[in-house]
């Protein structure tokens, strides 16, 4: 009988090629996603070295950075965001590269699409030239960001030279508390772990908390993984990841899929199988986050009162308290309750689901967007607006005040229009509070969970979603 | 493709302190909107080397004319953190940096900045300082890393630097752009594709 293993060395084992002479492995990537901003140099760099594309079955692009998100009709106002849009539509031309373009319907931010269409599948290695692509995890794949040379190794290939990381399994068990949401879990493991503590790691998300959690929530959760330093996080599939991938286009059918599911069971963790490290964490510890400072490791739960360098647990703590509060021109030590705010911002590959935006019609129907404060709703998806607009929700959130645009990665980097302005603080739905991250060099980001966006929107200020919509 | 063995660095250094500097620190994502990486370098550190609402550079160690020409780049923990962007190297490496010294880094920039042949390496927080400090005092002295011995030299001292193994491996060996040897694995990974139903055409 093998010795056990965890989803990790299994899907590792299936995709090992050979090892290389540095001691790397050359790992097969089965599915690659690609986009209009990383990939444009990789193609670039397969003409100059006269290769290519091994596998374009296996290669899926789509536009999700740079597209507008208020503007449908090209050529955009932006020349250089229409470079990159032509750009992209002639190297999936020539490649012969699947392209989910705004003309299809299915596009989106890349992290969206992928799961949306079933291509993002339990037990295969995925990779992206978006740190994000740990998003897939959630379904029980390996998924990693990586650069643009190895988006060419990718291309050119179906592989790339990688060392095996570390698995730390990170359980939560219990209920969550009412109006404490997926986001919060996973910044309240960034905020425990720190921003570099998944470093060499693959994070493993398990526990009674997971196993009750939606894929769109899984996601969440992968999604951010990378936030905290581990390049790879995911969740072992089982019955609602089955149940999620039923039906959808590249999602197997008849006997293949009865076979698809009995593999896809085999790659889940074995019970007893080996950890580098195990963490756990009490859902009812988990309260509504938002962060303060300028990476997603610095939050808070939203009683809590802005750290202060009085208060450092080390120099480097302290140091990073001043740095951070001299931009974010929050005091020290008191709420971050009550702190307002300018923009609020809906979306991304970490909330930009169908169940984010449900979740947030349900509570901000009937209320209304605080003057003077811009509130834009951004779907993940074309699939994820059509949904949101049949069923309503567009509506509700226009009549509160929110602008409903198209489908992109919007103001979460601001590589479009969509940008904060001056020193604009931004309740978000994204993933990162890096300085100048949404656009604007002094612009000011605080994360935190949709409907704790919707709670600052209404009050226009950083408010308890369970306060302001009398969550219990 | 032959690659240069890089079996050591030397050249001036600047010191940019600070632990978590992150991508978008390094090259802000407006300046991704282009179709090469050429004329990257420029935009290096840009949003906190210019001032935001005159235009004038800043006091950041990279606007010191003493530090012009600096091939090395010293800072804290955690570097290159965030986004999994390669123009984040290649900026660094455009502006003529030709290695990083820093406390630690981020798992996605680490390998990025390798592929490109450009050596991060890891020291101690306090050795990091005595190159800072040496820098600072004269910035003309050269400073040395030294990928076989895995020492950095500077101004007669001599620090202990690491790096993982399989990048000083592809470093010294010049084989850090990994693919001429994936595509020689080609026939392999044919062969292990056979084996995964879910890639059938």
């Amino acid at each position: 009988m093998p010795s056990p293993q965890s989803l990790f060395e299994k899907v590792w084992a299936a995709h090992a090629v050979k090892k290389l002479a540095n001691g790397q492995t050359q790992l097969l990537i089965g599915t690659h996603l690609i986009h209009e901003v990383t990939s444009p140099q990789a193609f670039g760099m397969l003409r100059d070295l006269g290769l290519k594309v091994l596998m374009p079955h296996r290669t899926f692009a789509t536009v999700d950075h740079i597209i507008p998100t208020n503007e449908l009709v090209e050529p955009y106002k932006d020349s250089l965001a229409q470079a990159m849009m032509d750009e992209v539509r002639k190297n999936c031309a020539e490649f012969g590269i699947t392209f989910f373009d705004r003309a299809t319907g299915k596009q989106g931010i890349v992290h969206i699409v992928g799961p949306e269409q079933g291509i993002t599948q339990p037990g295969t290695t995925i990779a992206c030239g978006d740190s994000h692509t740990s998003t897939h995890g959630a379904f029980g794949a390996i998924a990693f960001g990586i650069g643009t040379s190895q988006v060419r190794d990718v291309l050119a290939t179906q592989t790339m030279a990688l060392g095996q990381l570390k698995v730390r399994r990170i359980e939560v068990n219990g209920k969550l508390p009412p109006g404490v949401y997926a986001k919060d879990v996973i910044l309240h493991i960034i905020r425990q772990l720190g921003v570099n503590g998944g470093t060499g790691f693959a994070y493993e998300y398990a526990g009674s908390t997971f196993d009750g959690f939606t894929m769109e929530e899984r996601m969440t959760v992968c999604n951010m993984s990378i936030e905290g330093g581990a390049r790879v996080g995911y969740v072992n599939p089982d019955e609602t990841t089955f149940t999620y991938l039923k039906g959808r286009p590249y999602s197997p059918t008849g006997a293949a899929w009865d076979a698809a599911v009995a593999r896809w069971k085999s790659f889940a963790s074995d019970p007893g199988c080996r950890y580098d490290d195990v963490v756990k964490i009490n859902a009812a510890d988990v309260a509504p986050s938002v962060t303060w400072g300028i990476n997603p490791g610095q939050g808070i739960t939203i009683n809590e009162n802005v750290p202060s360098p009085d208060t450092a647990t080390s120099a480097d703590d302290k140091a990073g308290i001043i740095e951070a509060l001299a931009y974010m021109k929050l005091p020290a030590g008191k709420p971050i309750k009550g702190t307002k705010i300018n923009v609020a911002f809906l979306g991304s590959c970490t909330n930009g689901r169908l169940s984010d935006f449900r979740e947030v019609a349900k509570y901000i129907k009937g209320r209304k967007v605080a003057p003077g404060v811009r509130a834009i709703a951004v779907p993940g998806s074309q699939i994820v607006a059509l949904q949101c607009e049949k069923e309503g929700i567009d509506k509700v959130l226009t009549a509160a005040g929110f602008e409903w645009r198209a489908a992109g990665c919007s103001m979460c980097l601001a590589m479009n229009p969509d940008k904060l302005i001056g020193e604009e603080l931004c309740a978000s739905s994204s993933n990162r509070n890096f300085k100048g991250r949404q656009g604007s060099t002094t612009g000011r980001t605080v994360l935190m969970s949709p409907v704790m966006v919707a709670a600052a929107a209404v009050t226009g200020t950083v408010a308890d979603a369970r306060e302001v919509f009398a969550v219990n | 493709m032959a690659l240069a063995k890089i079996i050591s660095v030397a050249g001036r250094a600047v010191n940019v302190p600070g632990n978590d500097i992150d991508t978008d620190r390094i090259i802000p994502a407006r300046f991704m909107k282009c179709v090469t990486f050429d004329g990257l370098g420029e935009f290096l550190f840009f949003d906190v080397r210019k001032d935001t609402t005159t235009g004038k550079d800043t006091n950041h160690p990279l606007n010191d004319p003493r530090f012009k020409g600096a091939t090395v780049l010293l800072s804290g923990a955690n570097f290159g953190c965030g986004s999994s962007r390669e123009h984040a190297p290649q900026a660094i490496q455009k502006y003529g940096f030709k290695a990083v010294i820093a406390e630690s880094y981020a798992e996605i920039f680490f390998g990025n900045s390798t592929t490109l042949g450009m050596p991060c390496v890891t020291a101690v927080r306090e050795d990091i300082a005595k190159i800072a400090a040496a820098v600072e005092k004269n910035s003309a002295i050269e400073v040395v890393i030294d990928l076989v011995k895995l020492e950095a030299r500077f101004a007669g001292q001599s620090v202990k630097i690491a790096q993982r193994e399989s990048a000083r491996d592809a470093l010294v060996n010049g084989r850090w752009d990994a693919i001429g040897e994936l595509l020689d694995g080609v026939p392999a990974v044919k062969e292990t594709a056979k084996k995964l139903p879910y890639l059938a055409a």
